[in-house]
């Protein structure tokens, strides 16, 4: 029951954003939005679960370790928290190219949750609210406030949603189901009705987790261990590499089998993705154990990773495994792998549905195109992921200050970051499944590595006011050393004396039979910048990020340039801007489909057009002939 | 479609007079790099970069150290062009053959093919033509809509469709592979498939190139039958040239160029168009006294679609014959046993003997014998056999039997440029593999191939790779 007339009444307190939700996007709006002077508050259904992580106990992984990196360069929080309170580390994907270097940290659920929250409790203008948000208030199509499950309204002059799976939130498994958001907590059921009386459309989405088992039960010995990386590399720039050397946990793989297979088949009918209980669409990348057995019924074992929940509790997580299979099915099923033959289970797998928005309804700001000052990111906006969200709310923070500042949006293209690549596909293309980052949407990943953000965002950031001057002249020095000892390199002349040609011999690399550049044997693939370091006599002693991206720009010197030039073609049409106010159904030539498609996403230049499925490239120079 | 072809950046080239019998044509390149490009494929006095707008050059153009035509070249400087960037006209001599050869070797030196309509559009999006005029644009534009479902789809053949979508698929999988491998790298390893994917790619550049030769093919259908007509002295070409020029009422025309005479006459053979390769070469060396046909044979035999042989059935074969033969064997050939009005000495199974026997010592294509080659005894004087001779060349080309590659049939310049383009691709995909390169750098030459090849069947990436990751692979916790 919704609060009555008598007890609505209005806070004072003069807010100019309010943050609905204080997940990973919720986190990353409320800190850049009070960061940047604006007084702030943020809502939350329980202050115990600020930050939560209520699925797997990662930060980063392929592609998503881009993204903190790339949040951590704008000067976001998650990668800064994960460096404090991870307990394991790896970076993925050592043997491929730099591209595709990838950070993945295990974290301490609940370390990560309470070290997020001391952040936001400490930061300036940030006040926390623990209250479900009912309904938005607007007038003229513009925000005004918010009203509470207790009748309160909050004035404000932006909004940022970011509710994650919490509305309308249902958890499933066999037929037992009930209505609460993640972890058994307290779901947002009013509002989705809100949201809708102001023209958003809404969708409803699924995902799901697997079961949590107590560490006490399992045989280990069963297992593989799956140590972290020796040598660990932070995800934040601003951490000291020293800092995060520290003792680590290990994660432990074993393998489903027919067995588990059998059972899994037997009971289908059972759960209630088969008997079309859920109504939800889940996720492909992240597929139920019971998918996995459909879909690909060659496979005769699948991975399951056993990975610990944090350093305080005895609950681990079976990645691989997730389920809503009946509870006596999820026992016999978990059983059945190896070293899992007398678990005991914690907390039950289970699938959970949501309501979310359509994102095409967004600008690339993450506003609202029909609703001023209504801003949104993370779950709510049909992503999957807490680095995912991490990344959008921390954008919709941002442009929630600037828009109240007076001044334009920021938006992260395509070949800038992963950020943008994440944004530009929410806003313009339709997804029908909670979207998850991958390696394989970024066009331009040769650029957008992971070793790189800071040189590629941090500039944002500092014009943005999250980056400090300190951080931001470090960087210019930064580009300062790699610019110099690049062009060092590049004509630093190696002859063909006996040690040049011994070092050759040790990398098994063919020997000189003249003279060349260093940046010449840099480029063979058996070498590298360090390996080349005794034949290179006046090198300069250069600390190892800017190493790194030394050696990686002369290295790949051809596929960057060659990824440079896409990526002025593709600005070309990005700086195309469509005006706001064009009106599609006058231009006769545009096939009805593209109409209606353009109509739809208005999309704010002729590179989105043009990405927009159903804009067919004469559609495109249409458009380009009618803007002239 | 490629982002360059939306945004019009790059520079373009096509012909820009018709295709039909005028034996002048003019490639008209435009854009930022027109200069640059005529500078690789022109030689001449002077640079086409180095001289003034509105010049003509008069020199050659080359393709690597073979000329391909002698031809004039204006030079036409932004803004004061008909796009309103810099331009180069080729005036080509040589006929609709040359013309072509001409574009591609302009293609090949880094112009993109035009769409239909683009140098208009251009035009208009450079303002050198009036808004009044902006609807005739539109409408232009719009037939690329229309070009590109019909023309690139429906008009494609069946079978070519379902090649490029083989291939497409192959490309795709394999991307899929390594980008599931990279994404989830504790599912999926990766590690060696350089080895696989090498020989998956060796078999993927050898059908582009049977794609591409057959794209040659196309081009016949469309614009003619490059023919030439050999055999030795007197054996009867330049009357079965004039047979074949009054059939039908054919069309017949003579182009005066300044240093050649007659080059090429296209001749109608019922449904088909032949352009009859040197028909002054015929005429002239008729009368004199004249160099053994062994010349014209070589001469002409790596350019021609289609040879004809003439032989003189009333005398004996000797060993120019079998140097002819020697040369010809393995292409499209039809024998012609002219005279048959007077007495025969060459019988057609004296013939194929003689081809069995030429072609013992040399190889001939798998599969062929000498059976395959249609030998057709005529006589050009009565005009008999003609009608068989068409019958048969029509076989030839249209079934296509013999050594045309079904009815594989690519059928544009644009559509051959993607071809090369994505045979291209797949070799920088060997390259990476061959140096050592990390798997990460596959994908972006495979893409690559796969956009290109989605040009001609008009379709684009889009979600595809996403969408096959997720159906072949099984990823994710």
């Amino acid at each position: 029951m919704k609060y009555s007339a008598n007890s609505v009444w209005e806070n004072k307190d003069k807010y100019d954003i309010a943050v609905v939700g204080a997940g990973h996007a919720g986190c990353e709006a409320a800190l850049a939005a009070a960061r940047l002077g604006f007084r702030t508050v943020m809502f939350t259904v329980s202050v115990d679960s600020i930050a939560l992580m209520p699925c797997n106990p990662n930060i980063g992984g392929s592609s998503k370790g881009h993204l903190v990196r790339e949040v951590d360069a704008l000067g976001g929080e998650m990668g800064k928290v994960i460096d404090r309170t991870f307990i394991q580390s790896k970076m993925l994907n050592q043997s491929k190219g730099p591209a595709v270097h990838s950070l993945r940290a295990q974290a301490d659920k609940a370390e990560y949750s309470k070290a997020m929250r001391q952040v936001l409790e400490d930061q300036k203008n940030l006040d926390i609210r623990q209250i479900e948000v009912t309904d938005i208030l607007t007038e003229n199509g513009k925000v005004t406030g918010v009203q509470t499950y207790s009748g309160a309204v909050y004035p404000c002059r932006a909004v940022i949603l970011c509710t994650g799976t919490y509305l309308k939130a249902r958890c499933i498994y066999g037929e037992v189901s009930t209505d609460t958001g993640p972890n058994g907590l307290q779901s947002a059921n009013y509002l989705t009705e809100s949201l809708k009386s102001l023209g958003i459309k809404m969708y409803r989405f699924k995902t799901g987790t697997p079961a949590r088992i107590d560490k006490k039960s399992i045989d280990f010995g069963k297992m593989e261990e799956q140590k972290g990386d020796e040598r660990v590399v932070p995800f934040s720039f601003t951490t000291d590499p020293e800092n995060v050397q520290i003792e680590q946990a290990s994660c432990w793989l074993t393998y489903t089998n027919e067995t588990t297979h059998d059972i899994i088949r037997t009971n289908l009918e059972r759960s209630p993705l088969f008997s079309g209980a859920i109504e939800g669409t889940g996720p492909r990348y992240c597929p139920s154990i019971e998918d996995k057995v459909v879909k690909f019924p060659d496979k005769n074992r699948h991975q399951v990773f056993i990975e610990p929940e944090g350093l305080s509790t005895n609950e681990m997580y079976v990645g691989g495994m997730s389920s809503s299979l009946p509870e006596d099915v999820q026992y016999a099923m978990y059983r059945s792998v190896p070293g899992l033959e007398n678990a005991k289970i914690v907390r039950n797998a289970y699938a959970i549905e949501y309501d979310c928005i359509d994102a095409r309804q967004l600008k690339s700001t993450l506003e609202f195109k029909n609703v001023e000052g209504l801003f949104s990111g993370g779950q709510f906006n049909g992503s999957s992921g807490y680095e995912e969200a991490a990344a959008q709310g921390l954008i919709a923070g941002i442009n929630a200050a600037r828009k109240l500042q007076g001044k334009e949006g920021i938006v992260i293209d395509r070949s800038q970051g992963y950020i943008g690549v994440l944004i530009d596909d929410l806003v313009t293309k339709e997804s029908r499944e909670p979207y998850r980052m991958m390696t394989s949407r970024a066009e331009y990943r040769l650029l957008l590595r992971q070793d790189n953000a800071d040189i590629r965002l941090t500039k944002i950031g500092h014009e943005v006011g999250l980056i400090g001057e300190e951080r931001y002249q470090k960087l210019l020095e930064k580009e300062k050393l790699i610019r110099e000892e690049i062009r060092r390199v590049e004509h630093t002349n190696i002859g063909t004396s006996e040690k040049v040609q011994e070092v050759l011999e040790k990398y098994e690399s063919t020997p000189l039979n003249s003279g060349t550049t260093l940046a010449e044997l840099i480029r063979r693939p058996e070498l590298s910048y360090e390996k080349l370091d005794e034949i290179d006599e006046k090198r300069p002693d250069l600390p190892f990020d800017v190493r790194e991206q030394v050696d990686i720009n002369i290295k790949y010197d051809g596929y960057i340039k060659r990824q440079m030039r896409q990526v002025e073609q593709f600005k070309k049409l990005e700086n195309k801007k469509i005006p706001e106010n064009i009106n599609y159904d006058e231009i006769q030539s545009l096939r009805l489909e593209a109409k209606q498609k353009l109509n739809e996403i208005r999309p704010s230049s002729i590179g989105q057009a043009s990405r927009i499925s159903g804009v067919s490239p004469a559609d495109v120079s249409v458009l380009l002939v009618y803007l002239k | 479609m490629s982002i360059e072809m939306i945004s019009g950046e790059k520079t373009i080239a096509a012909i820009s007079t018709g295709m039909t019998s005028s034996g002048i044509g003019i490639v008209r390149i435009s854009g930022d790099e027109a200069f640059g490009i005529a500078d690789k494929v022109y030689k001449g006095n002077k640079k086409v970069s180095h001289t003034e707008s509105h010049r003509i050059l008069y020199g050659h153009i080359v393709d690597g150290k073979e000329i391909v035509d002698e031809v004039l070249v204006m030079v036409m400087r932004a803004p004061h062009t008909f796009t309103g960037e810099n331009t180069v006209e080729i005036n080509c001599h040589g006929g609709t053959f040359v013309v072509r050869r001409v574009l591609e070797t302009v293609l090949k030196n880094g112009a993109r093919a035009a769409e239909p309509g683009e140098f208009t559009k251009r035009a208009f999006l450079n303002g050198k033509i009036d808004l009044s005029q902006a609807e005739a644009v539109i409408d232009v534009i719009n037939s690329e809509n229309e070009y590109a479902l019909q023309s690139s789809i429906s008009q494609l053949k069946g079978s070519v469709k379902n090649k490029i979508s083989d291939i497409r698929n192959k490309i795709i999988y394999h991307t899929a592979f390594i980008e599931t491998a990279l994404d989830d790298p504790e599912h999926i390893s990766v590690d060696g498939y350089g080895e696989t994917l090498k020989l998956v790619s060796e078999k993927i550049i050898n059908d582009l190139k049977e794609l591409i030769r057959s794209s040659d093919n196309g081009r016949v259908i469309k614009e003619g039958i490059n023919t030439v007509i050999v055999g030795k002295p007197n054996a009867g070409k330049s009357s079965l040239l004039n047979v074949l020029a009054g059939h039908e009422r054919a069309i017949v025309t003579d182009i005066e160029g300044t240093t050649r005479d007659i080059l090429q006459e296209q001749i109608r053979l019922g449904d088909l168009s032949l352009n009859v390769i040197d028909t002054a070469g015929i005429r002239q060396t008729e009368d004199v006294i004249e160099k053994i046909g062994v010349d014209r044979a070589k001469e002409y035999a790596q350019k021609a679609d289609l040879i004809i042989y003439v032989v003189d059935a009333s005398r004996e074969l000797d060993e120019n014959d079998e140097k002819i033969l020697e040369i010809i064997l393995d292409k499209k050939t039809v024998i012609l046993l002219n005279k048959s009005d007077l007495k025969t000495i060459v019988t057609e199974d004296r013939i194929r003997e003689r081809i069995n026997t030429v072609g013992l010592s040399q190889t001939i294509p798998s599969g062929r014998t000498s059976q395959d080659i249609p030998v057709i005894a005529i006589s050009a004087k009565e005009e008999q056999g003609i009608r068989e001779l068409e019958d048969t060349v029509k076989t030839l080309f249209l079934k296509g039997n013999l050594s045309f590659n079904d009815q594989i049939y690519i059928t544009n310049a644009r559509q051959k440029n993607a071809l090369i383009r994505a045979q291209k691709s797949m070799e920088k995909v060997i390259r990476s593999i061959d140096e050592g390169l990390p798997e990460d750098f596959y994908s972006i030459d495979l893409i690559d191939a796969y956009d290109a090849l989605g040009s001609i069947t008009g379709e684009s990436v889009g979600e595809d790779l996403i969408n096959e990751i997720f159906s072949k692979f099984c990823m994710g916790k």
